[in-house]
């Protein structure tokens, strides 16, 4: 394996391309953990369902799932907008957009894990 | 003053039927994940929000869900996120250099295409 770039220093850190797929691994682990735990016990009444999301594990795990896939998202957005949308006014508005529907998302994330 | 670049032939074969499968895969990659962004990820918390938030919540969603148009429409977006979660997979490995080859790059790409519907149909055949 011969990298171009060394991933990991001073003057990279963890950059957008190595982030983008740490967060990919830790969603892949997170769906196959649910897909798991879904079909091992079905939740059967609102009762479940709400006490799967708010047990000590799950809950914490699923806005760790919800943090990757935000910021997962911002560089998958952003690349595409990058590929496709070349006047920089324009560009800059439309990650500007992204950006706030993606703390939009979160925020929300937030309120409906822990809000209530 | 700088002189303009020299005007340069472009030709888009846009006809997605011409992509091998790893093209395929990889425009797919990109749609499936444009759409994950809008409108599979708020239309899933707010299922989110309406089900956790109440018990009619909970108890209206799956009527809703009880209809057929519904469960496709859900189909739809498993296949979505399982599109993009095997060919994501597959681009990890990739990057690690395994199956980089021409041949088992080809190959994996027709694997992602099977499991992806493999998944979306187990999981159809969970709902229905």
């Amino acid at each position: 394996m011969a990298y171009a770039k060394n991933p990991i220093g001073a003057h990279h850190g963890l950059n957008a391309w190595l982030l983008q797929r740490l967060t990919a691994v830790v969603m892949a682990g997170y769906t196959v953990f649910l897909l798991v735990l879904l079909l091992w016990c079905p939740p059967a009444s609102h009762a479940d369902w709400k006490a799967l999301f708010s047990g000590d594990f799950v809950r914490p795990l699923t806005m760790l799932f919800f943090l990757a896939l935000l910021y997962h998202a911002w560089v998958g957005v952003r690349d595409i907008v990058m590929d496709y949308v070349k006047p920089t006014g324009l560009r800059l508005a439309l990650q500007t957009m992204v950006g706030a529907a993606l703390v939009f998302y979160l925020v929300w994330s937030v309120s409906i894990l822990w809000g209530r | 003053m700088t002189t303009a670049p020299k005007q340069r032939p472009k030709h888009y074969d846009l006809n997605l039927a011409h992509l091998p499968p790893p093209g395929l895969v990889s425009i797919f990659h990109r749609i499936s994940g444009a759409l994950l962004f809008v409108p599979v990820i708020p239309a899933l918390l707010y299922l989110m929000q309406s089900t956790l938030g109440s018990e009619a919540g909970w108890l209206q969603w799956k009527r809703v869900l009880a209809d057929p148009a519904v469960k496709v429409v859900l189909l739809g977006f498993v296949w979505l996120y399982a599109h993009h979660f095997f060919a994501g997979i597959r681009y990890l490995l990739l990057d690690v250099h395994v199956g980089i080859a021409k041949e088992p790059a080809r190959a994996s790409a027709k694997l992602v295409f099977a499991l992806g519907a493999a998944a979306t149909l187990a999981i159809g055949w969970r709902l229905w």
